[in-house]
């Protein structure tokens, strides 16, 4: 795109991420009030034994006594300064809580995710470059089955493998608690204690991006550049790299994009699987206290992560593809 | 419709995942009969391996048949996936064909919505609705409705938007027919294949949305099912493999088979497209 417009298309996205987030926190608010009982004594957590001073004092702070609409500006003038509550069970400010834990989640993620576009990306140029022969069958088998398969079966699936049976690597925590380490030792015990979930939460999408990889490069490889270039007498494998990958990670990028939520969504069912201190862990504990304080602190963290995971892949894809109108 | 089975048919993965779906709803039919008696009642020795005590899948840490449990559970997951479907396709089908029919306006607001319910992380959102409706069967089914529709209506509404200009249409509408008989009676017709596809695979992501909801032990209480029974075998998993590996498999199999099913309906539906597919390939 031209330089010139770039300001505009950012502020554009920009404003679209602040919707985004804004509706996340009325979401957030209205479901208090929809769920069944006295909202002070759900935001207490139900099964707690939240007594009357707590209770007045909820009430005082989201303003339970005003009309609907007060409430709502109180609630948002809370998030938006970065109060989400206070999690009476954890004796910690949720927004603490949660910044505890996001840099485990990150790890997590971030790991499954490059593992995934790594792998698949090349699985599926191998399967582009020999279609129909066993590569390429078998990587649609492998996808049809990675779509069935639940995620948390994986993780203990690989659990009783490696860990159980074979004793090759730890099955829960983020690094060995009690041995004293050098820095490097340190770096490879939590990259030993990492390699099972991020390989779990990748594995699904190893088998997406290289479906998309082969679809997209075999739909390239038929075009006109490409002919043009076989027929300046480019060698093949730079035809494949410079041409045709390159334009086949368009859609890749793109799809990455959507899929960031269900990455995030999946890290809670591997954290609680491998007990991995981060975010989804922190969800699951609070699911089992019943503490919906940090529950919809969770839903709104993990909101803004996929919005700007989802800002970072429309700038990138913008910047990638010359193409792209400003909208 | 021969030429339909004669297309479904031609797709031999279509035709192994709809043997494994009919034995999967049989199993789920006959388990009264099967297993007598609650499955959450005991049954022999906890911690039984397969094979022992007349268990074939073993028993759970309370002494419970890990068979009868899958076969009850096959009842509540494939129950959970239809009806969360059925419900999630109202939705869509309402939303995408109002935005598709009436466009302007309304499309615009009606896609900015859907769109915002696929860009939040939606299994996050499904937890969150679920914990504070309190785990029940109704919620859990209306959870997975709320964040399984937005497909549907992006769907419906392409599908609105292409047939609506058509001869067929427009004539309905120079007959006087009203709006509502238009849309049900002219328009979704119509658009019922790609529906139908879709709906297969919703099935599927349902049920494997209530197993992760029940693994995290927000299944209904009162209701034996398939993640209830892997979740409660992950803390044992280094004395008791069975408890957690066969229930997995039956989610397996059955999402398997739904999605297999689904590409037969897709290859039947539209011959066109799979004789085009299988000459690519």
């Amino acid at each position: 795109m031209e330089l010139s417009r770039f300001p505009a298309y950012l502020a554009g996205r920009l404003v679209k991420a602040a919707v985004v987030v804004l509706a996340i926190v009325v979401c957030n608010f209205f479901l208090i009030h929809a769920a069944p009982g006295d909202p002070a004594s759900i935001i207490a957590g139900q099964s707690g034994s939240a007594d009357a001073r707590f209770l007045e004092q909820l009430r005082a702070q989201f303003g339970l006594d005003q009309p609907l609409y007060m409430q709502l500006w109180l609630y948002l003038k809370g998030v938006l300064t970065l109060d989400l509550g206070f999690s009476h069970r954890q004796q910690a400010s949720v927004a603490a809580l949660l910044w505890d834990r996001l840099p485990a989640t990150l790890l997590l993620t971030g790991a499954a995710f490059l593992f995934a576009i790594a792998i698949g990306v090349t699985m599926g140029a191998l399967a582009a470059r020999r279609v129909g022969t066993w590569s390429d069958s078998v990587i649609t088998v492998l996808a049809l089955t990675f779509y069935a398969t639940p995620l948390f079966w994986v993780g203990l699936m690989l659990v009783l493998l490696f860990s159980v049976t074979l004793e090759w690597l730890p099955s829960f925590g983020m690094m060995s608690v009690g041995v004293e380490l050098s820095r490097i030792g340190r770096v490879l015990d939590i990259g030993k204690h990492l390699l099972l979930p991020a390989l779990t939460l990748g594995l699904f999408y190893v088998a997406v991006y290289a479906r998309l990889t082969r679809a997209t490069m075999l739909e390239v490889a038929d075009q006109d550049f490409v002919k043009t270039a076989r027929a300046k007498g480019v060698p093949e494998g730079r035809i494949l790299r410079r041409h045709v990958l390159r334009n086949a990670m368009l859609p890749v990028i793109t799809f990455a994009g959507i899929q960031a939520g269900q990455l995030i969504g999946g890290s809670i069912l591997v954290e609680t699987v491998f007990a991995w201190p981060g975010i989804g862990r922190l969800a699951f504990e609070a699911l089992l206290a019943r503490d919906y304080q940090v529950l919809m602190g969770v839903f709104f963290c993990t909101s803004v992560m996929v919005v700007l995971f989802n800002l970072i892949t429309d700038l990138l894809y913008a910047v990638v593809d010359p193409r792209v109108e400003v909208s | 419709m021969g030429g339909f089975w004669r297309n479904f048919c031609r797709n031999r993965g279509a035709v192994v995942g709809l043997v494994i779906l009919l034995l999967v709803i049989a199993t789920a039919v006959a388990a009264p009969w099967l297993f007598p008696g609650s499955p959450w009642d005991m049954a022999g020795m906890p911690f039984a391996p397969p094979g022992e005590m007349g268990m074939w899948l073993g028993t759970d840490s309370l002494g419970r048949d890990v068979a009868a449990g899958i076969a009850h559970g096959a009842r509540v997951s494939l129950l959970v996936g239809a009806v969360s479907t059925v419900v999630a396709l109202v939705i869509g089908i309402g939303l995408g064909a109002t935005a598709g029919y009436l466009g302007g306006v309304a499309d615009d607001i009606v896609m900015r919505f859907t769109e915002f319910f696929q860009t939040i992380p939606s299994f996050v959102l499904a937890i969150l609705l679920v914990a504070i409706f309190t785990p029940t069967i109704g919620s859990i089914v209306f959870a997975i409705a709320v964040v399984s529709w937005p497909p549907v209506a992006r769907v419906v509404r392409a599908e609105f938007l292409s047939l609506r200009s058509r001869e067929f249409v427009q004539a309905s509408e120079v007959l006087g027919k009203s709006r509502l008989a238009i849309v049900f009676g002219d328009i979704l017709p119509n658009a019922l294949s790609p529906i139908v596809v879709l709906s297969s695979l919703m099935v599927a992501s349902a049920i494997l949305l209530e197993s992760a909801l029940s693994f995290l032990g927000l299944g209904d209480p009162n209701l034996m099912s398939w993640g209830f029974l892997i979740g409660s075998g992950r803390s044992v998993i280094r004395i008791a493999w069975w408890m957690s590996v066969f229930p997995g498999i039956a989610i397996f199999l059955t999402v398997l088979s739904l999605n297999l099913v689904g590409e037969g309906l897709s290859d039947a539906l539209n011959p066109r497209l799979a004789r085009n597919r299988e000459g690519k390939a």
